[in-house]
């Protein structure tokens, strides 16, 4: 069998991974286990692990590796009692989505970890039936909305919207659908205009979707000429409260 | 004589003291003026080498340690020596309870335990008090009690169930954002929602409370009846402790030679004899020299039992006795507790062998204990110097957090009257509180009886338990009076440790110094 160009494996198998967290409290409900893949098809300025992206230097301490997913879950299992979950990161986890659905269908499986609640932190670019092949397993996706606008979210990222704004679609005709990612660049994406739009667009796909606005952090990221603005508080809270003048959302600041 | 004089004067004239504090430290000159209980010369020469300490509770014990009313019963009863009767409403039962604490012995004159106010008060909240009259009420008593009982060791407990009371009060304690009075959350995963632990967690996250119990590890040690008190201290309500005398295993280790089973056998069994010693010479003083428990109106009403008191038998400075160990079985100097296995089985080998000494050692007037003392992990005072707090790691030597939890939790079993280990997370953690509440239930399931974390960048700081504002140590600083006592400890410390400065701060326990 076939999907995309990835061809299917039998038995265990092995994710690319970068790093992963024993707790996290920032990628997603509660405190999570954070395993993030190495491998991302976007390229985006503003991303603050440049080193998950092929082509782009290494940095030192960062050895990505092979790891099985019986490897994983016994990391997992250690931590368990106290999360409430995995989380799949990037990179880009979809990138390897065989292996997160081996990841999760291992965690389902096991009476010591079927408590977990099973997440995927996305930038959205895949086909949709990735996400069909995820959601028997997968609780929910946080995905990010670099940009609604094609042009700017070609610029920012290298890449087009369709398969993002067709995922957010998707995963709410699922149910899947946990949170949807705004990440603000002064300048960039965060125009009255644009912030209105894509409020519209949201509110058509679920009026009540849970948003993070995130301001951009020129920690981490690469630099870039002109240089990449932070967004200043007072804009974020200007951004929230654009969209929360169109629809019920659930909106969150970082 | 000479002295004695010099000390007083120094202490009249000292400008950063303030009248109060002046007061219970000319007492205490006063009562270190008598002679000491009787030790032997092989326990005198321990406590002045300071391999073992009697926390400077004085030459003459005339109150216990920690005393803990049965506040319950006293509004149910009402006093006879303070002539009130029991309380009709919430109003009469907030100033029943504010008499009350004013007349509370304690080593440190101010109350370590306030109550279960859940328990205590819940009865007057009637149905017709909304929440905001509800909370206007406990904003006043909990000023009150800063302004009154100004020492963060006053402590109050709450839970395992959920009330109105209990939630008014983390409101309040939200808004207000003092240091007094400390508070303890205890925690039953079968009855405690997770709402209420998560509505506790935001509520450290704004002023550095609520402390983290497991209640059912507590009710099998203690029965129902227990409370923590002062700094991470469970005891006996209607009881309390006599004394805590704690032994530097630091300093055990330093008059050892040999290999580990040498120390555990005989080096580690003498000094914990001296440190029993020393205990019961202080509980004979207290109880028969001075004769509290037949003169006092809270044991003449019923309120406290000889019976339901014990000591605690105090220990700290493991993680250097276990490098020292290490040492001499020539390990390499990595193979260090928090980061080795086989140094922390050799960590689980003294605390056990530690509870098993405790445990074997008749202790007269505790049967609050069994007859025996209570182990305790004791959290250090202003004056450590290089010596880890109980049986924490190292400040900034910790390893990950949960690393960190499954080395510290098999040891919580032993210490029946209580252990600390303060974790640290950073500010992103606010926005995420059901995360803390996770790593709560996940400590408990573990085995943890007692859980602490304080937010980085808080302007509460807990210096080894208690919490001290870093605006008021600033002021300590710079040579002014500060309300609270325990503000002062907490001055000693920070010097010592420099605890407000570290990267990863864990803070130890604190209690007196003698200056």
């Amino acid at each position: 069998m076939t999907l995309g160009s990835e061809v299917v494996r039998i038995g265990d198998p092995s994710g690319f991974v970068a790093d992963t967290i024993t707790f996290s409290c920032v990628d997603g409900p509660g405190n999570r286990f954070v395993v993030f893949l190495q491998g991302c098809n976007f390229d985006c300025v503003a991303c603050h692990n440049p080193q998950t992206i092929p082509g782009h230097a290494a940095v030192e301490g960062h050895h990505p590796r092979h790891v099985s997913v019986d490897d994983l879950l016994d990391d997992i299992r250690r931590a368990a009692p106290f999360l409430s979950g995995v989380t799949v990161s990037g990179g880009e986890a979809t990138q390897q989505w065989r292996f997160v659905r081996a990841l999760f269908e291992a965690i389902r499986s096991d009476p010591a970890l079927a408590q977990l609640t099973c997440f995927v932190d996305s930038n959205g670019a895949c086909a949709t039936d990735v996400w069909d092949r995820l959601a028997p397993v997968m609780d929910g996706a946080m995905i990010d909305l670099k940009c609604l606008d094609p042009a700017i979210h070609l610029e920012m990222t290298g890449h087009p919207n369709d398969q993002v704004l067709a995922s957010i679609g998707h995963l709410a005709g699922l149910g899947r659908l946990h949170e949807v990612r705004l990440l603000l660049l002064a300048g960039v994406n965060d125009g009255e205009a644009l912030v209105l739009r894509t409020a519209e667009w949201l509110a058509a796909v679920d009026p009540h979707v849970r948003i993070q606005v995130i301001g951009f952090r020129a920690h981490g990221a690469r630099p870039h000429d002109p240089p990449l603005v932070e967004p200043t508080r007072a804009d974020l809270v200007a951004a929230a409260d654009l969209l929360r003048s169109v629809a019920p959302f659930d909106v969150s600041l970082v | 004589m000479a002295e004695f004089e010099t000390r007083a004067r120094e202490l009249v004239h000292d400008d950063q003291l303030g009248y109060d504090q002046k007061l219970r430290r000319l007492a205490m000159l006063a009562t270190d003026a008598l002679p000491y209980p009787d030790i032997s010369e092989a326990c005198r020469e321990a406590l002045d080498k300071r391999v073992i300490c009697d926390l400077y509770e004085g030459h003459a014990p005339y109150t216990p340690r920690y005393v803990l009313p049965d506040y319950e019963r006293a509004v149910r009863q009402g006093l006879d020596f303070l002539e009130l009767e029991p309380p009709r409403d919430l109003d009469d039962a907030l100033a029943f309870l504010q008499i009350m604490y004013a007349h509370v012995p304690s080593v440190t004159t101010y109350p370590v335990y306030l109550g279960d106010l859940d328990a205590v008060l819940e009865p007057f909240v009637t149905d017709d008090l909304d929440d905001d009259e509800l909370d206007r009420k406990i904003r006043r008593f909990w000023i009150g009690i800063d302004r009154m009982v100004p020492d963060a060791f006053a402590h109050l407990d709450l839970g395992p169930g959920d009330s109105r009371i209990t939630r008014s009060i983390l409101r309040v304690e939200r808004s207000l954002r003092q240091a007094v009075p400390n508070i303890t959350l205890k925690v039953d995963p079968a009855v405690t929602p997770d709402d209420l632990i998560e509505d506790a967690v935001r509520t450290v996250f704004e002023t550095g409370k609520p402390h983290f119990v497991a209640h059912p590890m507590m009710v099998a040690d203690h029965g129902e009846g227990y409370a923590a008190v002062s700094c991470y201290n469970s005891l006996k309500i209607g009881g309390g402790a006599h004394t805590l005398v704690r032994l530097n295993l630091k300093e055990v280790a330093l008059r050892h030679t040999g290999d580990v089973e040498s120390f555990l056998a005989t080096t580690l069994a003498d000094y914990v004899e001296l440190t029993a010693e020393l205990a019961e010479a202080r509980i004979r003083s207290l109880v028969e020299e001075q004769r509290f428990f037949d003169t006092h109106w809270l044991a003449a009403e019923g309120l406290i039992d000889l019976d339901r008191f014990s000591a605690m038998f105090g220990i700290f400075g493991l993680a250097e006795c276990v490098n020292l160990l290490m040492a001499y079985e020539g390990h390499e100097p990595g193979a260090r507790y928090g980061h080795d296995p086989y140094a922390d089985a050799v960590a689980q080998r003294v605390t056990e062998r530690l509870a098993e000494l405790v445990a074997a050692r008749p202790m007269p007037y505790c049967e609050g204990g069994g007859g025996r003392c209570h182990l305790h992990s004791q959290g250090g005072i202003d004056l450590d110097d290089a010596v880890t707090a109980g049986t924490r790691i190292p400040v900034g030597d910790e390893p990950p957090m949960l690393e960190h939890i499954t080395t510290c939790a098999p040891h919580h079993r032993l210490f029946a009257a209580g252990i600390s280990d303060i974790f640290h997370v950073d500010e992103t953690a606010v926005r995420n509180p059901s995360a803390m509440v996770d790593i709560i239930r996940g400590a408990f399931a573990g085995g943890m009886r007692d859980f602490t974390f304080n937010l980085d960048g808080n302007e509460f700081v807990r210096i080894t338990g208690y919490l001290v504002r870093k605006s008021d140590l600033a002021t300590i600083a710079e040579h002014e009076a500060v309300r609270h006592s325990s503000d002062h400890l907490a001055a000693g410390s920070e010097e010592a440790y420099h605890l407000t400065q570290r990267a990863v701060k864990r803070i130890g326990c604190h209690e007196r110094d003698p200056r």
